[in-house]
């Protein structure tokens, strides 16, 4: 089993006509990821990839396609317009990722996605994985290996490191999600964790969390309360200084407020397994098991 | 992006938010005439750099005539101002604002930021004015009132007399304040701030309120549609090394160790400098040649490494996806030898096409130290200066 995506996933690409669009379409595809179509605005009426045909809006995608889930590659100015057409159009789960969409224009996506039907993940994020089932992302789908570890990160290389450590040591994922590193996403840890707990494939959940926020304290909360499966931990940054911007929009520790130490010592009171070297990742998991 | 009292001040003018008369200036010669036409008994000389805690570094000066404000402005012109924000190394004051004196009654705070919590913008005000916000926070939660602001309606009348009513002010100043709110959510919108920062706000004893101070902090994914605004940037008030890095689309922060670091994504560039100090070591800076890197990228990124002349090791930790590590390989390469790079190299890749970038440091025939996963790189590194 495993959760968001899966053999009954299909697909289309947003901005599917670009360089990066088409490109990580094609690598979706080849993985064995479902892809219905693609939508560029001015462009429908194209067959791209063989025979994945490209609509100019998402909703003429849905009706023709029946898609259930959107993988967004468009810009950042116009990333947060394709969200919400996404949302309009209906579509289940909306994976956003684009980085660099103005903070603003992500409240205004956040409120609406929210009041919907829709599911956001992202935006700037690698996207979601079941291994051996269906990747919508970027992330290089060799290194994962189908299993019962479930994943969920706030960086990209950082989840790469961590799957590439459990399939060193022969332990398969459920599913990766990268939930993006920006100040205001769709989906977070706690959204997360609790699809994770319901999924009777996932045995054990490793979660990585990075400077910045408070998110990684709520998610602890949550897993004291809810989460039975064994949760293991690690916070990158625990050498950043204060007030800087670490890379990710959403990487920096203001007024005191996001530090790994302290999102740390939360998650050991909550019962996470925290790991101070991001090395240890895969043996500590491949312990609880 | 942050920028300078004055400009902030501009900004707040174009949204019709009241900032006291103010002249900035750069230099002596003009003080005393910049002081007459604001025409105050008392006038304010306030140096203009990014950092608060001006005043306390000897930044800020009251003066009691055009001549003496003449005379501060000579003084804290051309200084290196340092306060407890700016390090130990200060920074050197290119321009001051004059600014009209006044008789103050009370001192407000009003700030915005985007709630990450609740993902909304949140207005922040208080009582107590003139103090760092995150200070009165820990001590007196209590004092600090939050409205949270839905973005489909912005900030109404009725929000704004909500905060208003709370802060004890006289019926006079209410009128100003509840406009005031309102323009100044307008204003943190417009201009895409990620913070939005009034401290003090202060209300005069003839009933004014004005923006004694003001900060900005600009959303530099917003930056792309306010070609105004980006005028605003002062690059010496930022690290040229990261300015360097910038412009190549590389994210580099100095730090203070000897270790540095080239690393793609976020996440594992700060995992990478954690497990260097994990092993003994300490990292010289964060670098996170991002996905899309190419050989030119790269180069770039050895050399702002290299400028920095604490830099005694270098650590490549590589997970590669979209970049793949044939083409990292030939950057450091080609990087190295162009840079005539003297110091160890360890270098840690994994990912698409990890052997062939294998292949093409060994044919290379530089002396380039080989990780195997994260820890083992990490202990090399440290070893390598030891």
């Amino acid at each position: 089993m495993s959760i968001l995506v899966d053999e009954k996933t299909r697909l289309i690409v947003q901005g599917i006509t670009g360089r990066e669009g088409m490109f990580h379409a094609e690598q979706c595809q080849l993985y064995g990821t479902n892809l219905v179509g693609g939508v560029t605005p001015g462009k429908g009426g194209q067959k791209v990839l063989g025979k994945v045909p490209v609509f100019d809006t998402v909703k003429d995608a849905v009706v023709s396609t029946k898609a259930n889930a959107t993988m967004i590659f468009v810009p950042p100015p116009f990333a947060a317009d394709a969200i919400l057409e996404a949302t309009d159009a209906g579509i289940e789960l909306i994976i956003c990722i684009t980085e660099g969409i103005p903070v603003y224009d992500m409240v205004e996506v956040y409120k609406y996605v929210q009041n919907s039907n829709s599911r956001l993940v992202g935006p700037n994020c690698p996207g979601v994985i079941s291994p051996g089932k269906c990747k919508i992302g970027i992330m290089p789908a060799r290194i994962h290996k189908k299993g019962s570890v479930g994943i969920i990160s706030r960086s990209g290389t950082l989840t790469y490191e961590a799957v590439g450590q459990l399939t060193a040591l022969g332990i398969g994922q459920s599913t990766c999600v990268g939930i993006g590193g920006d100040p205001i996403i769709g989906t977070r840890y706690i959204d997360t964790l609790q699809l994770f707990q319901k999924d009777r494939g996932t045995k054990a959940i490793c979660m990585i969390g990075e400077i910045g926020g408070t998110a990684e304290d709520e998610a602890a909360y949550y897993i004291k309360k809810h989460v039975t499966k064994p949760v293991i931990g690690f916070i990158a940054g625990q050498t950043a200084p204060p007030g800087r911007r670490m890379g990710h929009a959403g990487a920096i520790i203001s007024g005191g407020q996001g530090t790994a130490e302290g999102k740390m010592k939360i998650m050991k009171k909550c019962g996470i397994k925290v790991v101070k070297s991001p090395a240890d990742l895969g043996k500590t998991i491949a312990k609880a098991l | 992006m942050k920028i300078h009292e004055y400009q902030a001040k501009e900004v707040l003018r174009k949204y019709n938010v009241p900032v006291p008369n103010g002249v900035v200036i750069d230099k002596k010669a003009a003080a005393s005439k910049a002081a007459k036409g604001i025409g105050t008994p008392v006038t304010v000389v306030k140096a203009q750099i990014h950092a608060g805690g001006r005043g306390k570094g000897g930044g800020v000066k009251l003066a009691k005539s055009p001549k003496e404000a003449e005379k501060h402005a000579g003084d804290i012109l051309g200084m290196t101002l340092v306060t407890p924000q700016t390090g130990p190394e200060g920074r050197f004051v290119k321009k001051v604002l004059i600014e009209e004196g006044m008789d103050i009654a009370k001192e407000l705070y009003l700030g915005i930021v985007i709630d990450r919590e609740t993902s909304l913008p949140l207005i922040m005000a208080s009582e107590a004015g003139g103090m760092e916000i995150e200070e009165v926070a820990e001590a007196t939660p209590e004092k600090i009132i939050k409205e949270a602001v839905d973005p489909v309606i912005g900030v109404k009348p009725y929000l704004a007399r909500k905060i208003a009513f709370k802060l004890n002010i006289s019926k006079e100043a209410m009128k100003v304040m509840v406009p005031l709110i309102i323009n100044l959510y307008e204003c943190f919108k417009k201009e895409d701030c990620s913070m939005l920062e009034i401290n003090p706000l202060v209300v005069t004893k003839d009933h004014r309120v004005l923006c004694l101070d003001a900060k900005f902090d600009i959303d530099d994914n917003a930056l792309y549609r306010h070609k105004d605004t980006l005028a605003y940037r002062d690059l010496d008030e930022e690290d040229p090394m990261e300015v360097d890095a910038t412009s190549f689309h590389l994210n580099y922060i100095k730090l203070e160790g000897n270790i540095g670091c080239m690393v793609n994504g976020a996440g594992l560039a700060m995992a990478t400098m954690d497990i260097i100090k994990l092993s003994g070591g300490q990292p010289a800076n964060f670098l996170d040649v991002g996905g899309g890197a190419n050989e030119e990228m790269i180069e770039n990124g050895f050399r702002i490494l290299l400028s920095d002349p604490n830099v005694k090791a270098i650590f490549i930790n590589i997970f590669g996806g979209i970049l793949r590590c044939d083409i990292l390989a030939r950057g450091v390469v080609s990087a190295a030898k162009k840079l005539k790079v003297k110091v160890p190299i360890v270098v840690r890749m994994e990912g698409t096409n990890m052997e062939e970038g294998h292949e093409i440091l060994k044919n290379s025939k530089m002396n380039f130290i080989v990780g195997d996963g994260m820890k083992d790189a990490a202990k090399k590194v440290v070893k390598s200066i030891q």
